[in-house]
């Protein structure tokens, strides 16, 4: 049976409406009559009711008392560095591009330099900029395209 | 907040992991709270967003590997049980009985392992796992039986 077959048999659903207690009222006596009748369906209902038992009788481990008691401190905190990392990213972009102007600005009026240097110089900056926003439209581009996403892998 | 951390614990099986994803849950739920529909429950609003985040956080190669090194124990056999366990023999039986548990949900397929958390751990509903994943009954009872299924062959022979 295929994870997303979205129907199971009516067997199957029997057994796992009786295993979860969710048969509707009528199903219970089918249900035993077909368990009189299907000896593998019998096994199969010992099988997982064994595993019913072991997993009920767990749970999810409780965190520390400390945990909740800091736990919206720390999405707030979250909250916070977000914000943070958006100004120091404007402000990033804004000083290296004013940066960029003004080392451009000296590199051209800078009249010791070859005119050849001060070119490579300008290709090689505006070089190295073009390949970094093309990875990063890459990486965006699949990130939000990639049809495998939810698979597991 | 206590449901959105257990839910991203029975998903990720790491309490550090959990803690840290169910709080950027609600953040990136506060960021998007314009489509948030005030008529509908916000919940399971909140579930899709968390469980977006658990499953790329289990996808991720390098969380792959973070997670391993993690791996803690995030079940606990109930507290009447461990009361009434004197005796140290079944005491270590009931602990491998659980670790082999953890580990064979931790293999489950995501997908599986989500729906097998919400019903076992949390208790809900056939009705209630479909809506929360906006998907048929069918598909969740087929998932829960297929994530059985692993769960039964791998506690085999272990009492």
């Amino acid at each position: 049976m295929t994870d997303d077959a979205g129907r199971i048999g009516r067997l199957t659903e029997l057994l796992m409406r009786a295993l979860d207690d969710e048969l509707a009222p009528g199903e219970r006596e089918e249900f035993e009559r077909v368990l009189v009748d299907n000896p593998e369906l019998a096994a199969e209902w010992k099988r997982l009711s064994r595993l019913k038992e072991v997993t009920t009788n767990m749970n999810l481990r409780n965190p520390p008392e400390e945990m909740w008691a800091g736990y919206w401190t720390s999405v707030y905190s979250r909250f916070e560095r977000g914000l943070a990392w958006v100004l120091v990213s404007i402000g990033a972009i804004v000083v290296g591009s004013w940066g960029a102007w003004q080392f451009v600005q000296d590199l051209m009026a800078d009249a010791d330099l070859p005119m050849f240097v001060k070119w490579s110089i300008l290709a090689l900056l505006v070089g190295l900029v073009m390949l970094l926003v093309s990875v990063l439209r890459h990486r965006l581009f699949v990130s939000r395209s990639d049809p495998y996403k939810e698979i597991e892998r | 907040m206590q449901r959105c951390y257990y839910a991203a614990l029975g998903m990720v099986g790491s309490p550090q992991d959990a803690e840290d994803l169910s709080q950027e849950a609600f953040v990136r739920a506060f960021r998007a709270r314009e489509r948030l529909d005030p008529e509908r429950p916000f919940y399971p609003w909140l579930y899709q967003i968390l469980r977006r985040l658990c499953y790329n956080f289990t996808r991720d190669i390098t969380s792959r590997r973070r997670k391993l090194e993690r791996a803690g124990s995030w079940l606990v056999a109930e507290a009447s049980v461990r009361a009434s366990v004197n005796d140290p023999e079944r005491v270590r039986a009931t602990e491998a009985l659980r670790e082999r548990l953890e580990g064979a949900i931790g293999d489950l397929p995501m997908a599986q392992r989500e729906v097998f958390v919400l019903k076992e751990f949390e208790g809900l509903k056939y009705r209630e796992i479909a809506e929360l994943l906006d998907v048929p009954i069918g598909t969740v009872m087929s998932r829960l039986y297929a994530a059985r299924q692993r769960l039964a062959a791998r506690l085999e022979g272990l009492e």
